[in-house]
């Protein structure tokens, strides 16, 4: 938070009302969330935490030989005196504290507004000569799932639009989700038709046929049905199912069999019991990561994506994609055609606005299936986790592809559940509209664009190969190429990951690289204006020129010494290590995991104490330390490295 | 058709087995001129590239003289006795219209040809329709397994040619030979004719299948760039002794196995403790399986424990014992001091081996030693696991969860597991707990030799250099008497019954690629020295993998007649393929992570010739880019733009603004 003036004092004394006598030494911390207040007594090493919004007024008293009292009132009546020893520092603190407890209006407004999709639309060429905007849903009055601004075919009058909502799941009828320019093909969604086993609908026979006649160059469309057959023939029995041929001109329908959120959620548990498995073999993990299905399904998702880029990219083929109700696996599947096709939505912003324009404004049921309020558990399913999963599956194949990193993604997932943020609460536009959800929350994607240089991939290059055009992820034999993604689901088991992080360590080398190109470009000007001033600048530029040189290089070197022993000594240290000797270094580069969970403010808010302690918890091969003591096999090293 | 002709040619281009290798100038020289770099041109590898990719100092005219060609392509330049003893075994030395195809690549046809060491393909030579030669040369050594199909059906049309009614073989017969290679790259070969099919089928047989090491083309391989005995004195034990000797003085370099009376399978000198004499080696070696007396495997500077190796002791039913072993091993522990052997077999397969005059060290006769027993796989089990994940990785059809099941079944990722473990224990025996360390299995030449090695990986920074790498391989693999000859005989795709083949040191490379992926920044050489290291221990130009151990190799005159391939990858210009170029100095230990999330499936190496690495190559390359642009050398660079940036006047304009 850019209002912290002040992260972190020393020696501040917090006094007792009782007895000023019994005043606490310790350090008090500003956090975004909270001011807290640690003593320095190293057994007991009490915290003070305050919650900002609960505070009701801070009062500044005069400086004393002592120190800078400052005075914190809370609106539970709770009265915080603490004396700064410096008056600067009290001050800082104080404007600190101030603009936090206050939140601030413009700064939320503007983070609304960094993801348009209007702006995304128009964007790939929309409104043009065959779509265009329709306010057919303006008071949510067709499909209360969807936005109120909804693309559609040029040739579809709202009489056809409402029509065809009426012969749809939940009224969602089929609308633009993404559209090539370059070839004209699309990709629309919605849910599955009412068709039972012989029910027809006019409307949504011409919507279908205005989607196709929306791309001149091609003769038929895909409607891809994702789930499975038999879950789409059982349907029909409920009223529902899937198009028929023989009733749509100029269709070609296939099923792809992405299995539903409650074969999901049993999957995810499935494998998340083998993670927690207590020290298993090899055979344990591979059984169990089969039996989940886990990456089964990945795959079929993906499968699915890249079926549908192929049919836009290749073939110049429309696509109108739908699940059941057309809010998870449609999401999924048309969220990662859109990746695959586009190489705007693989750089951050892009990513951001394909989340609010396939996830969020769609209609994704977030509150439900991420259980952000007491729901029902039946609702919950991993959705939008799976399709994060298939992102970083398509990084680990394609790794200059993408602008952000592992790390984007998993503070995605992370504020998906986190509720920090306005973004993933509510169902739908509606609900987000009527709770004003905009007027009293930030985004989170402001949030992560300020922080934007931690998620960066120092792979991405703009005119790297990789991030042109289409990706074309392997297809066959391609099943050994999804991976068990053990930076998620074992993020916490810090010893299971790489100790050192090949990202980090380029994005440090980069950020230097910089440095010194910024380094020499002041320093050329300023040559320049030497030479322009001088007559005989000859003399001074050599000169000047191999001082310029010293700095750059003796800094880099020294940097480039440092980083690996500060990390190899923390492991050295690993199995005896005081719960915050990982935090106090750092000045260091940051390049072990530990480091980066710190570094990470918002993740943890309490993120000094929290990751000390997981230290110790989760230690894993070279702790033990003790002797292997006897042929018996009760040896304490057993447990850290049992063969089999 | 002139040998020179390529470098006429020559462009600069440089293209090796990559799709849609430019094709023009059909030359037969082709053949002859040097293959791609890139690919490690000396090592047996299928290459295929373009004509116009030339490296002048590559050697030539040697290889041409050396190379013996039969058949059409036989320059007469090669005719030695030795070429008339492989001429036999070559039923049809050419071919014409080879189809040939393997995966991932366009198939390709052209003129198939057998010499003794090599089985070549050139394409449309001497100015078909379609222009170029792309070029098949692999090593015959390097064919583990020849499958051949024959169809003798008029209308046979060959998969992989267009449909064109053309290339409909009107002869009648034709035939495909599938090349498995102990890489696990697999060719197709389709030839018209059924006869020459399996004329060509058998004559690769027999080539592949030469048993006697000094009719190896290592012996007839004369690269120019080197000389023979190059490479082969790079890591003399003296010197690594010297090391150990200025920090301490309880060990001795020992000469008793001079001349290999002592025990075949080591080296003439050895490292001992300095209180034992040779006598007293002698009569331990008799106690020992093989001779394999315990002997000096690493000496840790950090805490100046030590890791010895040996084979087991020859209890036998009677339970023996030996004085002289008992003195040996007592030796090394001070008073009160403890140590731990390491037993790579589980306990009850230690117990069973007394039955068979084998066994354990028993407490009683050496009270200062415990035993732990950690089972690792080796011999049949380890092969068969080697080719079911081979065969698995090559299955098209399985889905994501067969996949997995076959992964899991086939537990080469389990031995992965069990090995970095085990070697992982002798490491924390020595850094954590400062005691001495004894490893052996039964013959301490397989999965011994796997612990100690990987063991030093893990502890010693020296061991994860580029230089130090190869020296721990010299000392602990190849002088150390793992058996070469016999475990890399047959790779994955070997139809014949494995006898005594066994995968051990791919296995090992396997650990330290694990190594690697988790301590990105510590390990000196990058994955493809891993993979080079596996294919020449397969097959290979150099005699460095050759024979099973010292003695056999001074009966050949190994070092004497072949080039090392030491010496090879020291050359400057080769050396710095083989560089990681995140690589920074980690002077602590590396203890890897074991738990089974760690532990992935190398697919550098079982996938290298099913997937394509094109984005993963796109990624590294990038990567060295990054940190590249960092050196020195690319500041200096930053510097010269500087001052050039100051005389040119449109760029002090841009300044001024």
């Amino acid at each position: 938070m850019e209002h912290i003036r002040m992260p972190k004092v020393e020696n501040v004394r917090l006094l007792d009302r009782l007895s000023s006598r019994k005043a606490a030494l310790g350090t008090l911390y500003l956090t975004a969330t909270h001011v807290i207040f640690v003593e320095n007594v190293s057994e007991t090493r009490k915290e003070t935490w305050v919650l900002h919004s609960q505070i009701s007024s801070i009062e500044k008293q005069a400086t004393t030989a002592t120190g800078c009292p400052l005075l914190i009132r809370c609106k539970n009546f709770q009265v915080i005196q603490l004396v700064i020893p410096q008056e600067r520092d009290c001050h800082d603190v104080y404007i600190s504290l101030i603009r936090l407890t206050r939140p601030d209006k413009e700064e939320r407004e503007q983070g609304w507004k960094l993801v348009d999709l209007n702006e995304e639309y128009n964007r790939m060429g929309i409104p043009n000569n065959y779509w265009q905007i329709s306010d057919v849903n303006r008071d949510y009055g067709v499909c209360d799932s969807y936005p109120t601004e909804v693309y559609v075919p040029k040739s579809a009058t709202a009489h056809i639009i409402v029509g065809s909502s009426k012969f749809r799941s939940r009224r969602r009828f089929p609308a633009l989700s993404y559209y090539c320019k370059d070839n004209n093909a699309s990709i629309c969604r919605s849910s599955q038709p009412l068709s039972g086993f012989s029910a027809r609908c006019l409307e949504d026979e011409q919507m279908l046929q205005a989607i196709r006649k929306a791309n001149p160059g091609s003769d038929f469309i895909y409607v891809v049905d994702t789930r499975p057959k038999l879950n789409a023939m059982a349907n029909r029995a409920a009223g529902k199912g899937y198009e028929n041929e023989d009733n749509y001109s100029n269709i070609k329908f296939q099923f792809i069999g992405i299995e539903n959120i409650h074969v999901m959620r049993n999957s995810l548990q499935k494998m998340l019991e083998v993670c927690e498995l207590k020290s298993p073999s090899m055979s344990d993990f591979l059984w169990g990561l089969e039996n989940s299905g886990w990456l089964k399904h990945i795959k079929a998702i993906m499968d699915a994506g890249i079926f549908i880029a192929k049919a836009v990219a290749e073939e110049g083929v429309s696509v109108l994609v739908h699940c059941s109700d057309g809010w998870d696996r449609t999401a999924q599947v048309c969220s990662v055609a859109s990746l695959l096709l586009d190489p705007y939505y693989r750089t951050m912003k892009g990513f951001m606005v394909l989340i609010e324009k396939d996830w969020v404004s769609f209609g994704h049921k977030f509150n439900h299936r991420y259980g952000n309020l007491d729901g029902d558990p039946k609702e919950i399913s991993p959705v939008i986790d799976q399709f994060i999963e298939c992102v970083w599956q398509l990084m680990e194949q394609f790794p200059c592809a993408f602008e952000f990193n592992e790390r984007f993604l998993i503070h995605i997932q992370h504020h998906i559940y986190s509720c920090q943020f306005g973004n993933f609460l509510c169902n739908s536009q509606k609900e987000r509209r009527e709770l004003k959800i905009q007027e009293r929350t930030y985004s989170l994607w402001a949030h992560l664009w300020k922080n934007r240089a931690d998620y960066l991939n120092p792979l991405y290059r703009s005119d790297h190969s990789q991030t042109q055009g289409t990706l074309h992820p392997q297809m066959a034999p391609c099943n050994f190429l999804y991976k068990f993604w053990s930076g998620m689901y074992n993020r916490f088991e810090k010893g299971l990951h790489p100790r050192q992080s090949i990202t980090d360590y380029l994005m440090a080398v980069k950020e230097e690289t910089q440095q010194l190109e910024e380094e020499l470009e002041v320093l050329g000007e300023r040559l320049a204006n030497l030479q322009k001033s001088q007559l005989n600048g000859n003399k001074v530029k050599s000169k000047q020129q191999d001082r310029n040189k010293q700095p750059g290089l003796s800094t880099s070197s020294n940097s480039l010494a440092n980083t690996p022993q500060e990390y190899s000594n923390d492991l050295k240290s690993f199995p005896s290590r005081s719960p915050s000797q990982g935090d106090e270094d750092d000045s260091a580069l940051i390049l072990t995991q530990d480091n980066l969970k710190s570094s990470d403010p918002d993740l943890s808010a309490n993120s000094d104490q929290e990751s000390g302690v997981e230290d110790l918890s989760c230690r894993s091969p070279s702790g033990g330390g003790c002797l292997p003591s006897e042929d018996s096999g009760k040896d304490s090293d057993e447990a850290v490295y049992l063969a089999v | 058709m002139k040998v020179g002709d390529a470098e006429d040619n020559s462009n600069g281009q440089e293209l090796s087995l990559s799709r849609g290798v430019q094709r023009s100038g059909g030359h037969y020289c082709a053949l002859f001129a040097p293959r791609d770099p890139c690919l490690h041109p000396e090592v047996p590898t299928c290459t295929r590239r373009s004509v116009p990719a030339t490296q002048p100092e590559q050697p030539r005219g040697s290889c041409r003289q050396q190379v013996p060609v039969a058949g059409k392509l036989h320059r007469g330049s090669a005719a030695t006795g030795t070429t008339m003893e492989f001429s036999e075994l070559i039923k049809t030395a050419t071919v014409e219209s080879v189809l040939l195809s393997c995966a991932g690549l366009p198939a390709v046809k052209g003129t198939l040809c057998i010499t003794s060491h090599h089985l070549l393909l050139s394409s449309c030579p001497g100015g078909d329709a379609q222009p170029g030669t792309v070029e098949l040369w692999l090593l015959i050594r390097n064919v583990d397994a020849v499958e051949k199909r024959v169809q003798n059906l008029g209308w046979y049309q060959p998969p992989g040619t267009n449909g064109s009614p053309l290339d409909t073989r009107l002869a009648g017969s034709s035939g495909t030979i599938t090349l498995r290679c102990k890489d696990l790259k697999v060719l197709q070969l389709e030839i018209p004719g059924m006869e020459e099919c399996l004329n060509i089928a058998s004559s690769i047989e027999a080539l592949s299948s030469v048993d006697s090491v000094m009719m190896m083309y290592p012996f007839f391989y004369r690269p120019q760039s080197l000389r023979l005995e190059e490479g082969w004195h790079l890591f003399p034990l003296e010197r690594h002794f010297q090391q150990i000797a200025s920090q301490t003085s309880q060990w001795r370099l020992s000469h008793v196995n001079q001349d290999f009376t002592t025990c075949p399978t080591y080296p003439p000198s050895v490292i001992v403790p300095a209180a034992v004499d040779d006598d007293t080696l002698r009569k331990a070696a008799r106690f020992r399986h093989g001779g394999r007396f315990p002997i000096l495997s690493y000496y840790h500077p950090k805490n100046g424990t030590v890791m010895l190796r040996s084979s087991q002791p020859l209890t036998g039913p009677n339970r023996k014992r030996c004085r002289e072993d008992e003195m040996l091993l007592g030796t090394v522990l001070d008073k009160g001091e403890r140590g731990f052997i390491i037993d790579t077999r589980s306990a009850q397969a230690a117990k069973q081996a007394r039955m068979t005059g084998g066994g354990t060290e028993p407490k009683s006769s050496y009270p200062q030693w415990r035993r732990l027993h950690r089972p690792l796989e080796r011999g049949r089990p380890l092969q068969e696991s080697f080719m079911k994940l081979v065969e698995a990785c090559n299955d098209t059809s399985a889905t994501m969860d067969r996949w997995l099941s076959r992964l899991e079944s086939c537990r080469w990722l389990s031995h992965v597991k069990a090995a970095l473990s085990t070697a992982c224990l002798a490491a924390q025996c020595m850094d954590r707990e400062e005691a001495t360390v004894l490893v052996h299995g039964a013959e301490g030449t397989d999965t011994t030799l796997l612990v100690t090695a990987l063991a030093q990986v893990i502890l010693d920074p020296s061991c994860r250099t580029l230089r130090g790498f190869l020296g721990l391989l010299e000392r602990e693999w190849i002088e150390a008497g793992h058996p070469f000859h016999l475990r890399c005989a047959r790779s994955a795709s070997s139809h014949a019954r494995p006898k005594q083949e066994a995968p051990l040191f791919l296995l090992f490379l396997d650990c330290v690629w694990q190594l690697s992926r988790q301590f990105p920044f510590s390990l000196e050489f990058s994955e493809r020295l891993l993979l080079t290291l596996f294919d020449n221990a397969y097959a290979s130009a150099y005699g460095t993998f050759l024979c099973n151990n010292e003695k056999e190799r001074c009966l050949c005159k190994v070092k004497e007649n072949t080039h090392s391939l030491w010496a090879w990858l020291n050359q400057p210009e080769e050396r710095t393929k083989y560089l990681n170029p995140l690589y920074s100095h980690n002077p602590l230990v590396i203890w890897p992570s074991v738990e089974p999330q760690s532990i992935q499936l190398w697919q550098g190496l079982f996938f290298r010739w099913i997937r394509s690495s094109q984005h993963l190559d796109e990624a590294w390359a990038e990567i060295q880019r990054l940190v590249e642009s960092k050196d020195p050398h690319a500041k200096e660079g930053v510097g010269k733009r500087l001052s050039r940036s100051l005389s040119d006047p449109a760029a002090q304009t841009e300044n001024e603004r």
